[in-house]
Order: structure tokens, then sequence, then C-alpha cells
């Protein structure tokens, strides 16, 4: 992140967000944003919330009360207890705002790479055919996937078909990208072919934030770590602060399960 | 009778079978996805009608049901039966018989897409309309196009339910031929129409499921 981006407006802001599955609250007054050029990682037990949060950033789940907004696109707010969602055209153009790479990729299994890629540009955001196949191609050729474009998912090794969903995402043009556990369903060394893309986003500075599981990614990657626990964000600040010296006894515990 | 001179009579009988076989499908195929859609609807009453739909069509005979749709313009409505009242009767209940059964098949097929796939598709901007037609549709026929097979193959011997309301198709001649022949080679002969037609139905489906084999999930 540059230093110049550390008083801009917030790409991404969620403020005082809630949620619960039934009687079971999963996130609790959580506020988070996030500036243009910063990469936040979450990390934190499983069933923290990470994940949820997610899902509630990018609308797939409703928020119980709070607020979320992308740029000056205002997505959901409260009042009086109801929150309040954008519609039609406000909702499409915030959710044109940002990308989410699954755990499980998720690619369309009938769809070539390259369609994988080019279809929701041209379909959704109605941009030329010529342009978008050619900011496809040099996407691919920056996630290290030359010669898969015309090649279907399931001829691809799980590091590839992450690769190529990063891709998808990306050439949506995306002011910010989510990441859950992106390497999770992975072996360590489809993991690091994984990583290393994601690691090049952040040095260009993409703005994003990554749910992981991966410490020592988190480390070198993340301006700002977060860790979530019971639903709530119990400490957050540099990698060096909070994997470094972690002030709250929960982070402490969850990191020293790590270090082994 | 020679056998070549049953042939042709049962061929040109074949030519009403293959009838009722292709409107039945250029009807009851598109039919379905209405029909799957509404059985799948969060709308209640819509479902609920959905679901009477299927369950009277697949849980009575299609023979009775073409003899219901005969008669009712006319104890219904009031409304003259003609000569061809017979045919579109037949292939209305062909279409709505076999759209029931069609409209479970796409359900099964619909209901199996995962999850993570339409996520995907929602995060990506696409609108519901574009999420069936370019993500779950394609994926839905490479799936249920087994089942679909069974059923086809099924229609082809069904069409010879036509017979009993009078429509003139290959078993309605071949009876007669059995009748005023006093010979059983009309039916071998029309057995192996049928069986031939089938034959070249399998060959299609296994075409098709052959041009989807490049992909699997």
């Amino acid at each position: 992140m540059t230093d110049s981006n550390r008083c801009a407006a917030p790409v991404f802001s969620m403020e005082h967000v809630s949620k619960s599955f039934g009687k079971t609250c999963v996130l609790r007054d959580i506020s988070l944003s996030v500036r243009p050029g910063e990469a936040v990682a979450i990390i934190g037990p499983s069933g923290g919330g990470k994940s949820t949060l997610l899902r509630c950033a990018t609308t797939l789940e409703t928020i119980d009360a709070g607020s979320l907004r992308y740029g000056d696109l205002t997505v959901a707010s409260s009042e009086g207890g109801t929150v309040t969602y954008a519609k039609g055209a406000d909702l499409r153009a915030a959710k044109s705002r940002f990308g989410l790479v699954f755990q499980g990729y998720n690619l369309f299994p009938h769809m070539t790479v390259m369609r994988n890629i080019c279809d929701a540009p041209i379909a959704v955001q109605k941009r030329p055919r010529a342009e978008v196949e050619a900011q496809a191609r040099a996407l691919i050729a920056k996630m290290g996937l030359e010669g898969c474009e015309n090649k279907v998912p399931c001829q691809l090794s799980g590091g590839q078909q992450q690769r190529a969903s990063i891709a998808r995402a990306l050439c949506l043009n995306p002011d910010i990208l989510f990441f859950d556990e992106p390497t999770s369903a992975l072996d360590p060394e489809l993991t690091g072919e994984v990583l290393k893309v994601i690691r090049q986003l952040a040095d260009e500075d993409t703005t994003m934030i990554i749910v992981t599981h991966e410490m020592a990614f988190a480390r070198d990657v993340a301006d700002r770590v977060v860790f979530m626990d019971g639903g709530l964000i119990v400490e957050e600040g540099s990698p060096a602060q909070v994997l470094g010296s972690p002030q709250h006894e929960r982070t402490r515990a969850f990191l020293s399960r790590y270090s082994g | 009778m020679d056998i070549t001179t049953m042939s042709g009579m049962l061929l040109s009988g074949f030519g009403t079978t293959l009838q009722i076989f292709v409107l039945t499908l250029v009807g009851s195929i598109p039919l379905a996805v209405p029909v799957a859609l509404a059985r799948m609807s969060k709308i209640r009453p819509l479902a609920l009608l959905a679901r009477i739909y299927i369950s009277v069509m697949r849980g009575t005979p299609l023979m009775l049901q073409m003899f219901a749709i005969y008669f009712a313009p006319y104890y219904v409505f009031g409304i003259r039966l003609t000569p061809d009242s017979k045919w579109y009767a037949c292939i209305v209940a062909f279409i709505i018989n076999y759209a029931a059964y069609f409209a479970e098949i796409y359900r099964s097929g619909i209901q199996s897409i995962p999850r993570g796939q339409y996520e995907a598709a929602e995060v990506l901007g696409y609108t519901k309309v574009q999420t069936f037609f370019r993500i779950v549709l394609p994926q839905v026929v490479k799936r249920i196009l087994p089942a679909m097979g069974n059923e086809v193959i099924t229609l082809v011997k069904d069409t010879s339910l036509a017979f009993a309301i009078g429509v003139a198709e290959m078993f309605s001649t071949a009876k007669a031929l059995v009748a005023s022949q006093v010979s059983m080679v009309p039916f071998a002969i029309s057995a192996a129409f049928y069986w031939g037609f089938n034959f070249l139905v399998e060959v299609a489906m296994g075409a098709l499921e052959k041009k989807l084999d490049y992909y699997h999930d």
C-alpha cells in the first residue's frame, strides 16, 4: 500500500453488522473498512464468522443489522432495526465493484477457461468481446495458465482451477477482491502456486480481503491482520502486532496452535 | 397378401406414429420447463397446482386421459366433435402427459446443480434468467440425458395407445391386418418397426451424450 492511499476514502466498509442463523449469532457488531490498495487478512478459528463476514459483504447472505458500503454506493443500511438493501441498478452497480474467489473455485464446468473468464464481462457488463478477450488473455498469462484457454475445468489441477477463478473475478475489474480460504482445498504444492499469484496481486496494490489459515502468508502479504472469534473482531493491527505480539489471550491461544 | 404389401401398409401407419412421436416431443419438452419451475416455485399455490397436475398425469392411464380430452369439449362445453377431434385429443393428451414426466426429470436435474454454481453466478452479476440459461440449463441437459432417453423410448411404444381412440397409427393398421389376413405376421413386422426405430433413438441419444462428454463435474 502506498502512503498516498492512507487517507483515501474506503473502497469497502461495513459498520455495526450483525448476523444470526436462527438463534446462533454469527456476527456481532462488526465494523471493518478497507482503503484502496490495502490487503487485509482475516484469521481465526473455524466457526468464528470469517466466511459469513465475506458472504454478507458479497450479499450472498443478508445482514440483520448494520450497513454495507462500496465507495459512494450504499448496499445496505439500517434504520430503526430494519435493514434496507439497494435495489435494481444500484445493487447491480455495487455488485460490479467486488469479486469473490471461493474455496471450492465454483468454475462453470461446461465452459472453457476462456469462456469462464469472458462470459460475465460480455453478458453482464455488456463490454465488447474483443476487448474482454484481450484482457482475458493477459490475465491468463499473468495467472500462469497459458495453454489452458480452451481446456475445461475438469482438465485442470486444483491450483490451476483456483487461478482461473481468480482471473474470472479480475476480468470484471472489481475495486476489491474477496478470497474465502482460497487454498483450503489444495495440497501444499498447489497452495504455493495460488498464494504466489495472490502475493503478486497484493504487490500491485490490489485491494483485497483474504480469509486464510496460512499464517506465514498473512504475515508476508497483509497490510493488516484481523483476528475473529465467536463472531467478534477480537484484535486487529499490523501483521507484526497481531501475529508477533498478540494482546488478547484468545489470539495467543489460537496462534500457539500454529507455531508448533 | 405378401409381406411386402403388408409392410407397405404398416409403413404408412408408421407415418402417423412418427407424427405423434415428433409432435409430442416438440410440445412437451418446452412445456415441461414452466411446469418444473412452477413445481419448484416458492409461491405455494403455484407449486401445489404443478404438483397436482403432475400427480394426476402420472397417476392415471394415458388412454383414459385421451378419452377425457376427446369427450370433454362435448360433455362440458357442448362443442360438436369433428372427425379431426380424435387426432387433436390424442396429441394434446400425449403432450400434457409427457410434460409431467419430463418436468420431474428436469426438476431432478435442476436440483442436482450445486449451490456454488448459483452463488458464483450471483457474485459475477448474472441475472436470474441469465443464470438459468447460461449456467444451469446446459449442465442440466447433460445430467438428465439418460433419464430422457428412457422416456423417449417409452414414448415410441406408447404411440400405439392412440389406437384406442381410433387414430390410425401403425398398431391400428397391424391389428386390422391381423384380423383380415388371419396372420400374426403384421404384429411381428410392426414389432420390428418399433424396435428398429428405438434402435435409432438409442444411437441418437448415445451421440448426444458423447457430444456432451467433453466435460465432467
